[in-house]
């Protein structure tokens, strides 16, 4: 296995579902199944490839870089083609190629109009390529382009397959007719495009200070205190713009409501498992090692904003009438947590934000399928219109409520860590940091626990309990079926392993946090 | 004084991990049993003989002996036994642990959940018969005494959390078993959701007081309270977070355990069915709030006494004024449940007031008789299909069983000697006296003759004077009347486990690992205390008797005869579900309307103006200059807002390949690099 563990392993995991993309492409339009069969295999390779990743991992070493290769890439530029795993990227690394598997299992029989699979599963394959290359990326040149590259199949995404709903954007006397599609794509693609620019900006600063766009090496001269001063101020507000957007953090949430929402099933899932993890990856890979002193004067900030998006998320969701856009805005609350615990810039903040990305990736793809399904079946995502789901559909129901209880922090699931060890962090962050304030956003965030509870059941009895409509009656309602059910049970099954046995991922990423933490803040 | 008591905590409380036999060792069986029977019964249930509820009973019934025997050789050996397993890591120190405990209190509560726990799912099999859900019901149960074990088994406050939080998914499940209609779904989510605000503070203190020792084990945790090492300051005693961490935990208990304000939860919890009534909202799972106050009664004792007076007040605040809304009810369930806040207002009292055993004691003969009588409740409203007692009257003749049984139960609520009762509210009052809290003592025994009267109300509605419902009521099936005689059995003997100067052995069980400190502990029946809860239980047998033991009135108009004045209050419960509602009603309305507004109107207002306002900027600049050399981003954001839609709208078309494959080829642009700049 040494060629795997040389970095042929990682770049496989990174290139097979661009070969795959390209393959496909190759195949007629009309031969849909060799076109499904082909991607199913591509990924479910690759997922084994991440698996096999997993094991071949050293947990012994897990702060070390592993399975790594470095080649050079741009001589002119000084850039590298540097790729390998800690124990922090491993978790969402194998998180990101087993949910392309079940999006594209889910796929099989579930087509948002227009169809064409053919375009859709390239595009899931490149967006594949590009989630996967961000997190073994260790050359701020190969994270960005992968970071860039995940903006565009989404976009068309989005844009194409995405809510056709025609709807009408009023400024004053102004108005713009266009679809719901059109918006939340253009919107999704431009703020984010928004936050990168900025992100590049200090990726190139960083690399004509430090002479290397290699992110181990910046992370030493990081840590050694070599960027300081208003420089360190201005690339880490650069950074932040980048990341804060992609996670996102309030107030630069509002594109992930509109594209979540108008977005196809699979989209949404993909959106919500990995995308956003992007972000708050970015912080805990880039920004925090290689800015320590700046993390630091940025922390109170971070942990403001969290605190909001934690309350703000939560009673925007209770107002919600479409249940889509509810568990969207979700999402601003649940990656709050995972700020939160970024913020602490704390060992058990780090390791609740990472534990947090994954359960949420986990709990929120699952709830965005259940919503896509039932979508499906009713044609509405008006909660007012649903109602009785429990009998019409009893699994599909069965399941939204278990993932809804796991959605807000039921302890014995893997929602619940996350959120708990966040507080944790926050209710003692890193020495240096304001008490008081962090204290008070670990109120906010334990408040925010019980709104989250108050939607997550209120969406229940609207949705689930209760009387089915008349509405409903004479259709032919078809529970479950075996792609779906293939598609989550594994999310199920992790949801409850991670909820009973979290060492699933701190065994991976505690080491490599407490390594972290010491390395930047001298532990 | 207190010096002596940390010295024997330091001597008796230290933990020997690990000490105790194969018992012991493997008693994490009975935490995992009852979700191995979940997930059975969730899968195979309905295909089983008896739809799953064969397996419920039968892991019952093997916790039940399982706990019998621990108890046994608790008491005997006076074993202390903990255990842990690592589950997570997650800095240079910290780590979660499942463990297991098995010492006098926790063994006492696997007994009574075991005890009452199996009685209740017998029952269940006669009384859901042919319900909807049946089989669901059981599961759902059995998540129930699963989460109840875990959390009375947890040598961590985290575990305990967990528990804790579980039993109250529990609880939402069963309170909103028939959620086809609204009203249940609703009282299902009022309780989740008050507990859930409770469990703000549970959690906030449970983070304060392992932060500041440094590990969530409850015996390190106790260890630095009670030696003022670990990271609570010097001076010992009178620590800031030491308090705040005990006044926050005792909130998290109020929302379990029913303490008033939060108490609103609990007699709308009445909406499940009776036999969850009595297993969860009675016997046993409202007991967590107590036992957590038992569990952590050393903190309580020394560093946190501070918090102690608030603990009292708001016990006895429960006690008397939630026993008087017990007054007003027709629903019979609801003067049980009234009945139960107040009398976990009284254990809450006894523990805040330092009387460990009298808290447990109580906690302990409580479990039996409420569990009897909600049974007995339920066996007359199986009978009669109502809850209603002015559907009632009469009963005692056609359900002879029922009557005598409910009897023996009311009696032991009542304090009656010598049934079970009377010897855990009389520790209960020993300590209040002999602490010095006459006032709460007095109001106390004044709750006393609120019980009795309620409770004679009760019996003297339901089962004298003419019958006043439709059909002809009979008595239930064997396999309900059996926990009857069983649980009235324990009702009656239950008190002759703690009998001062005759026997008390209970006082020893409960009392291994020293968690008792400063305990007291009465050489002999206090016969003036007796004979006052005795008058006060008499007296309100009398008068209840006297006023609702013929059939005169209506009983609305008695209601309002004797209580004129508050009856109003009474009947609107304290308007606290009026507060409730409006709070509720402030957040979901107006406050998450205004959010949603900011965020549609006044964040996207500026997102889209930059929009439409860059658009116009690249339409001026383009029209006006007539150049193509304008800076990239301008163009960008134009195409963003127009042009992209354009070419959107082209897409659409069927020319999405040529743009996938343009993708493609760019993706493949990248591979074709990496090799060619690979030297």
């Amino acid at each position: 296995m040494d060629w795997f563990d040389s970095g042929w392993g990682l770049s496989l995991i990174v290139f097979l579902p661009l070969v795959g993309a390209l393959l496909i492409g190759l195949i007629p339009r009309s031969n849909e199944e060799s076109i499904k069969q082909l991607s199913l295999v591509t990924t479910l390779v690759v997922a084994a490839l991440s698996v096999v990743a997993a094991f071949r991992f050293d947990y012994g070493s897990s702060a070390a870089f592993q399975l790594d290769t470095t080649l050079s890439w741009i001589p002119s530029i000084g850039s590298n083609y540097h790729i390998g795993i800690d124990g922090i990227s491993l978790p969402l690394l194998v998180l990101s190629a087993v949910v392309t598997v079940l999006s594209v299992i889910y796929s099989w029989n579930h087509w948002d109009e227009p169809r064409n699979p053919k375009a859709f599963l390239i595009l899931i394959l490149i967006l594949e390529a590009g989630m996967n290359g961000t997190f073994v990326a260790l050359d701020l040149v190969l994270f960005f382009i992968f970071f860039e590259l995940v903006l565009l199949p989404m976009y068309f995404m989005i844009g194409i397959w995405g809510d056709k709903t025609p709807m009408v954007v009023k400024l004053g006397s102004y108005q713009l007719t266009t679809e719901t599609r059109l918006y939340a794509s253009i919107k999704f693609f431009l703020f984010t495009l928004f936050g990168s620019a900025f992100m590049l900006l200090a990726f190139l600063a960083l690399s004509f200070e430090g002479g290397t766009f290699d992110i181990p090496a910046l992370i030493d001269m990081g840590a050694s205190g070599a960027f300081t001063g208003t420089f360190a101020r201005l690339v880490f507000a650069g950074m932040f713009l980048g990341f804060a957007v992609k996670v996102p953090m309030w107030p630069l949430h509002t594109w992930l409501p509109d594209a979540h929402t108008a977005a196809p099933t699979v989209g949404s899932v993909l959106l919500a498992a990995i995308l956003l993890k992007l972000g708050s990856y970015g912080f805990i890979r880039i920004a925090i090692p290689i800015l320590p002193e700046e993390a630091r004067a940025w922390a109170p900030v971070i942990a403001i904003l969290a605190a909001i998006g934690i309350i703000y998320g939560s009673l925007a969701c209770l107002a919600q009438t479409d249940m889509k856009r509810l568990i969207a805005f979700s999402s601003v609350g649940h990656m709050g947590f995972v700020m939160l615990g970024i913020a602490s810039m704390t060992e058990v903040g780090i390791n609740a934000s990472i534990i947090g990305m994954v359960a949420h990736g986990i709990i929120t793809g699952l709830l965005f399928f259940l919503a896509g399904s039932m979508h499906h079946r009713y044609h509405t995502r008006d909660m007012a219109q649903l109602g009785g789901n429990m009998k019409l559909l009893p699994k599909i129901g069965g399941i939204l409520g278990f993932t809804a209880m796991a959605s807000l922090g039921l302890p014995g699931l893997a929602g619940f860590w996350g959120e708990f060890w966040s507080l944790i962090g926050a209710y003692n962050p890193l020495s240096g940091l304001d008490v008081n304030l962090f204290r008070g956003t670990m109120v906010a965030g334990a408040i925010g626990t019980v709104l989250t509870a108050g939607y997550m059941l209120w969406m229940l009895q609207r949705v689930n309990l209760g009387e089915p409509s008349a509405k409903w009656e004479g259709h032919e309602m078809h529970d479950a079926d075996r792609f779906e059910l293939a598609a989550w049970a594994p999310l199920l099954v992790a949801t409850v392993a991670i909820g009973i046995y979290p060492r699933i991922i701190t065994g991976s990423t505690n080491d490599a946090v407490v390594a972290l933490v010491a390395r930047a803040f001298g532990g | 004084m207190m010096s002596d008591l940390l010295f024997r905590f330091a001597e008796e409380g230290a933990v020997e991990i690990g000490a105790g036999g194969a018992l012991q060792e493997w008693a994490w069986l009975i935490l995992v049993a009852p979700f191995v029977a979940v997930a059975g019964i969730v899968f195979f249930g309905k295909r089983m003989r008896y739809q799953g509820a064969e397996l419920a009973v039968g892991m019952m019934a093997f916790v039940f002996v399982y706990g019998l025997i621990l108890w046994v050789q608790t008491m005997t050996d006076h074993v202390v036994y903990e255990n842990s397993v690592v589950i997570a890591q997650v800095s240079e120190s910290l780590v979660f642990e499942w463990g297991w405990v098995v010492d006098g209190l926790s063994s006492m509560m696997y007994f009574v959940v075991g005890v009452v726990g199996l009685l209740v799912f017998v029952y269940a099999l006669g009384y859901m018969r042919g319900e909807i859900r049946y089989t669901w019901f059981f599961a759902s149960l059995s998540l129930f005494a699963g989460a109840m074990l875990v959390l009375v088994a947890a040598p961590n406050l985290a575990q305990l959390i967990v528990g804790w939080e579980l039993v109250g998914l529990a609880s939402y499940l069963l309170i909103s078993h028939y959620w086809e209609d609204k009203e249940n779904s609703t009282a299902g989510m009022k309780a989740f959701f008050t507990n859930k605000v409770a469990d703000v503070g549970l959690i906030i203190g449970a983070i304060a007081l392992s932060a500041a020792v440094g590990s969530f084990r409850i015996s390190d945790i106790l260890d630095a309270a009670t030696h003022g090492e670990g990271g609570f300051s010097a001076p010992l005693f009178g620590s800031t977070v030491a308090v705040a961490g005990a006044l926050l935990l005792f909130f998290g208990a109020m929302g379990k355990s029913a303490q008033f304000p939060l108490h609103i939860w609990l007699p709308d919890a009445m909406a499940g069915p009776t036999p969850v009534s009595a297993l969860m909202h009675a016997a046993t799972m409202v007991t967590a709030g107590i036992y957590l106050m038992a569990r952590m009664f050393p903190l309580y004792q020394t560093i946190a006494e501070a918090a102690r007076p608030y603990m009292i007040a708001i016990g006895a605040a429960t006690l008397f004024l939630t026993g008087l809304l017990a007054l007003v009810q027709d629903d019979i369930k609801k003067v049980l449940a009234y009945s139960t806040v107040s009398q976990l207002g009284y254990m809450m009292t006894a523990v805040a007031a330092g009387g460990y055993t009298a808290g447990l004691f109580h906690l302990f003969t409580h479990a039996f008789f409420k569990a009897l009588l909600f049974l007995g409740a339920g066996s007359v409203i199986h009978s009669v299909h109502s809850n209603n007692m002015s559907d009632m009257g009469g009963l005692r003749k056609s359900m002879p069983v029922t009557f005598w049984t409910f009897v023996i139960g009311s009696g032991a609520l009542a304090g009656v000697f010598p049934l079970a009762g009377f010897f855990s509210k009389d520790e209960i009052l020993g300590t209040l006296d002999h602490e010095g809290y006459q006032l709460v003592m007095w109001i106390a025994i004044a709750g006393a003759f609120v019980t009795a009267f309620y409770m004679t109300r009760a019996v003297a509605l339901t089962f004298f004077g003419e019958y006043k419902g439709h059909g002809h009521p009979h008595e239930s099936e064997r396999v309900m009347t059996v926990p009857l005689v069983v649980l009235a059995g324990l009702s009656a003997v239950a008190g002759f486990v703690n009998w001062p100067g005759v026997y008390t052995g209970f006082t020893e069980w409960v009392g291994t690992r020293a968690l008792t400190m400063g305990d007291h502990h009465p050489e002999a029946l206090d016969l003036r205390l007796a004979a006052f809860g005795t008058a006060a239980a008499l007296l309100g047998i009398a008068g209840g008797w006297l006023l609702y033991g013929k059939d005169k009135e209506s009983q609305q108009a008695r209601d309002a005869f004797w209580i004129p004045g508050l009856y109003d209050a009474f009947k609107a419960k304290y308007w606290l579900d009026d507060l409730a509602l409006g709070i509720v009603a402030l957040v979901k309305g107006p406050s998450a309307r205004f959010v949603n507004w900011t965020n549609n109107v006044i964040i996207d207002g500026i997102i889209n103006t930059v929009g439409v306002g860059t658009r116009w900027l690249g339409k001026l600049v383009y029209g006006r200059f007539d150049q193509q050399g304008i800076d990239l981003a301008i163009n960008a954001a134009a195409a963003g807002s127009g042009a992209a839609g354009g070419a959107l709208r082209k897409l659409q078309t069927g020319r999405i390949q040529q743009y996938a494959g343009a993708l493609v080829v760019g993706a493949v642009a990248l591979v074709v690099g990496f090799v060619i700049f690979t030297n």
